[in-house]
């Protein structure tokens, strides 16, 4: 039971919050078109880690935090500006922004020699999940993302009526006096905040899924937006609880003698959700008929 | 021993990679370019994270039959095959979803199940699963003559298909239901413009990884779109540009040490594409 | 009469919960000029779609004596402002050659005669000046007109127009319908969705009424008359035109 304490409690604690973080914008992002967003920003994380860790010389979570931040923000303008100045559709200007920043960022680390000591990329993209055990405290990673998914828990409830509205209906909410443009962008502030604080955690991998995977499952069972979100919430930490159970148990039912990485299983849980759910609303819709 | 190899025969292996970056740079530039006129940027990024598990499946399947697992045609048949299937998903659940959720859901679920199966991998302990990861980045110090003349085969196979299927594929992407009505079967076109993006992913793999290579399909078309008037100047230019990218960073990470291939190409496609936007964007927002 | 160019019988398109066509029927003579006439959300561009097979909609199709599968090189379709991207990198002469695909086929060479023709089309829409501009420099009348052009590169006896004249200005609207007349004259058939009430019997010579199911079929001095329009339309029109 101590045992199930110190090293099983705090990761699977640490992935359902991050789960929730990235869930809760996930659903507007889903709604907006905007579902590729957290690819782009999971990516361009890297780049400003190594370049706030080359600055300030910190490894210091809270200092790389706001490395990643100003990265993710960064990216977002840019892909707002090359989707204007070269009037692309808005996914070849993500892909071709967030694959520079990460070179970039790949660059970085390997001439700088900074790879293999303070950082490495295998490390960003698949997180390390399984080393944030309660010892000889909780980790910090804990602390940080319970005060980030509680901070956008509290965003979204204050902004949600507004937010609404803009999200189905822009030009409608323009005349509303609703400050739409504001919205979008507070959106994508709390997708690049989720982002950076899960990714610290348990990589880009679980981010990407997370963002996406639980409100796209909840969005094809229901048709009312409050259950939608509640539901979506409700997938994130079966898939974070589930998910880390089997990667840490499952081998070992099996009688294999290690784990096998929990970010990716969280991930692919997340994925059959949604092929479930997919499946459960194809079914019913033929009910229907 | 790898660096062993590069310093004895430093100026073959240079451009032999420097040869075959060009032709991969050229390659999917121009699948690239009817790529991204179809809208589908995106979908070739899922695409290459979906080879993740194929790569780690048949890997333990070539170790299960004996062998060390390192043969690379059957490590592509196992990306191709996952590929496929991360494909035939974005599809399936694009009935019920916008494209682009059903496209990153895709990608994040599979890529899991691969890094799962790499973790597994490496549990076992058995083969020589050393550098199986260097699929994500890509790592050209190893290439070997082989590896580069199946890049210029595919490479070259994929640009005559596509210059064989210039016309359904333009008319298909400018305008899919004037199209059927001529008697192209739209699906049919797309389905094959997927498989030579596919064919592009699969041997992208081992100089950009699978990370990167949405770069060299998507980055040299945009910047070719910005200049071209017409479809086959565009993919002949994006061809051209990728190729150019594709042998200058092979040969500007041969010449420095530690540089790695794959991102100096994506960021000198990315510089072409920067100084194109600033003199051919459009000013008006 | 053994070959009439379009004959619908029984046309029914379901959307879901909604039935955009019920049991709509229709025959087109040949040499005629039909405008598709009826309210909004009548089924008119279902109508077309479902005819050329775009849609999936039950009921018995025949053109030119047979499936009109068999004929499609023969029907041509401008469909209502396409939904293109209009940034694509193509020039009008490139979109009027993608009309000449089954003649040039995958491979074959476009050579001189076909560049010819596409200018000849380009020239009766009074748009050969414009061969070498990129589609979307173009303004929406004229971009209508390179559509037409499209359509006409094909060489079809059957032309359906999805209103060709939604939104163009005067001057694309009178070089629309005299290269419809025109066509006419040599002999091809045109059927058109149209909502201007006041130009119809102008323009063409017959009427098929539409709201879901056929109200009326036939020449426009017989048809188009006020008691038809009124049960195409409901009295509300009526009472607006009193």
């Amino acid at each position: 039971m101590d045992e199930f304490l110190i090293l099983s409690l705090p990761p699977m604690v640490i992935a359902s919050l991050a789960a929730l973080a990235c869930a809760l914008p996930g659903n507007f992002l889903l709604l907006s078109r905007r579902a590729m967003l957290g690819d782009a920003m999971s990516h361009v994380v890297l780049p400003g880690i190594v370049v706030a860790f080359l600055l300030t010389g910190s490894g210091n979570g809270w200092v790389m935090g706001a490395g990643a931040l100003c990265a993710a923000g960064l990216s977002a303008l840019l892909i707002e500006f090359v989707t204007r100045r070269a009037r692309m559709e808005p996914g070849a200007a993500m892909a071709v922004v967030f694959t520079a920043m990460f070179a970039l960022g790949v660059v970085l680390l390997e001439m700088t020699g900074t790879s293999g000591i303070h950082l490495d990329v295998e490390h960003a993209l698949y997180g390390n999940l399984e080393t944030l055990i309660w010892l000889p405290g909780p980790p910090p990673e804990l602390a940080r993302l319970a005060l980030i998914a509680a901070g956008l828990a509290l965003a979204l409830r204050m902004v949600w009526r507004p937010l609404v509205l803009a999200t189905f209906d822009p030009v409608f909410a323009q005349t509303m006096g609703i400050p739409v443009a504001w919205l979008r962008a507070g959106l994508t502030a709390a997708t690049a905040l989720a982002a950076v604080a899960a990714f610290q955690a348990v990589g880009s991998i679980l981010t990407i899924s997370m963002l996406i995977c639980p409100a796209a499952a909840a969005r094809l069972l229901t048709t009312r937006l409050p259950v939608q979100v509640a539901v979506s919430l409700g997938f994130a930490v079966a898939s974070a609880v589930l998910g880390y159970v089997l990667a840490g148990y499952a081998p070992l039912w099996l009688g294999l003698p290690y784990t096998v990485s929990a970010s990716g299983m969280i991930a692919t849980v997340s994925g059959l959700m949604l092929v479930g759910a997919a499946l459960t609303a194809s079914h019913r819709a033929r009910a229907r008929l | 021993m790898i660096i062993d190899a590069l310093l004895l025969q430093a100026g073959y292996n240079a451009a032999l990679v420097s040869l075959g970056a060009a032709l991969l740079g050229a390659a999917a530039g121009a699948a690239g370019a009817f790529l991204t006129l179809r809208r589908r940027a995106l979908m070739s990024d899922a695409m290459a994270h979906a080879t993740l598990p194929g790569i780690g499946l048949a890997f333990l399947a070539m170790v299960a039959l004996g062998g060390d697992g390192r043969f690379l045609p059957g490590l592509m048949l196992g990306a191709g095959l996952t590929a496929a299937a991360g494909l035939w998903a974005v599809q399936r659940l694009s009935r019920q979803l916008a494209e682009d959720a059903a496209t990153g859901a895709v990608l994040a679920s599979f890529y899991g199940a691969g890094i799962v199966i790499l973790t597994l991998i490496q549990g076992l302990g058995v083969g020589r699963p050393a550098g199986l990861e260097t699929v994500l980045l890509g790592s050209t110090a190893g290439m070997l003559r082989a590896d580069a003349l199946v890049i210029g085969f595919g490479g070259a196979a994929v640009v005559a298909a596509l210059w064989a299927l210039r016309r359904p594929l333009a008319m298909v992407a400018f305008d899919p239901i004037h199209a059927r009505l001529m008697g192209i079967n739209p699906r049919q076109m797309d389905a094959l413009l997927m498989a030579l993006v596919l064919a592009v992913v699969l041997v992208g793999l081992n100089v950009t990884g699978l990370i990167l290579i949405v770069a060299l399909l998507v980055t040299p078309a945009v910047t070719a779109r910005l200049w071209a008037t017409t479809v086959s100047g565009t993919a002949g230019l994006s061809a051209a540009l990728g190729a150019a990218c594709g042998y200058g960073g092979a040969a500007i990470s041969a010449a420095v040490p530690d540089l790695p291939t794959g991102p100096v190409i994506v960021l000198l496609a990315a510089g072409a594409f920067a100084l194109t936007l600033v003199i051919r964007g459009h000013a008006d927002g | 009469m053994s070959q009439i160019p379009l004959d619908v019988r029984d046309l029914t398109l379901r959307y879901g919960d909604v039935l955009a066509l019920d049991g709509a029927t229709a025959r087109f003579p040949k040499a005629s000029m039909t405008a598709i006439v009826g309210p909004n959300g009548a089924g008119k561009s279902s109508f077309l779609k479902s005819v050329l097979g775009l849609e999936a909609a039950s009921g018995e199709v025949r053109a030119f004596g047979g499936p009109v599968a068999d004929a499609m090189a023969r029907i041509a379709y401008v469909p209502q402002r396409a939904a293109v991207d209009w940034s694509f990198p193509v020039r009008v002469i490139d979109v009027v050659l993608m009309g000449c695909y089954r003649q040039t086929g995958l491979l074959g060479r476009i050579d001189r005669r076909f560049q010819a023709q596409a200018m000849a089309c380009l020239a009766r829409v009074g748009m050969q000046d414009f061969a070498r501009r990129q589609i979307g420099a173009l303004s929406g009348g004229q971009q209508q007109r390179v559509f037409l052009a499209r359509a006409l590169a094909q060489g079809a006896e059957l032309y359906l127009l999805d209103e060709p004249f939604a939104g163009v200005d005067a001057a694309t609207e009178a070089a629309i319908i005299n290269v419809l007349k025109g066509l006419q004259a040599e002999g091809a058939t045109v059927i058109a969705v149209h909502h201007d009430l006041s130009t119809v019997a102008g323009y063409f010579d017959r009427v098929l009424l539409l709201n879901r199911h056929t109200i009326a079929e036939g020449p426009v001095a017989e048809i188009f008359t006020r008691d038809a329009l009124a049960r195409a339309y409901g009295p509300s029109l009526m009472l607006a035109a009193e």
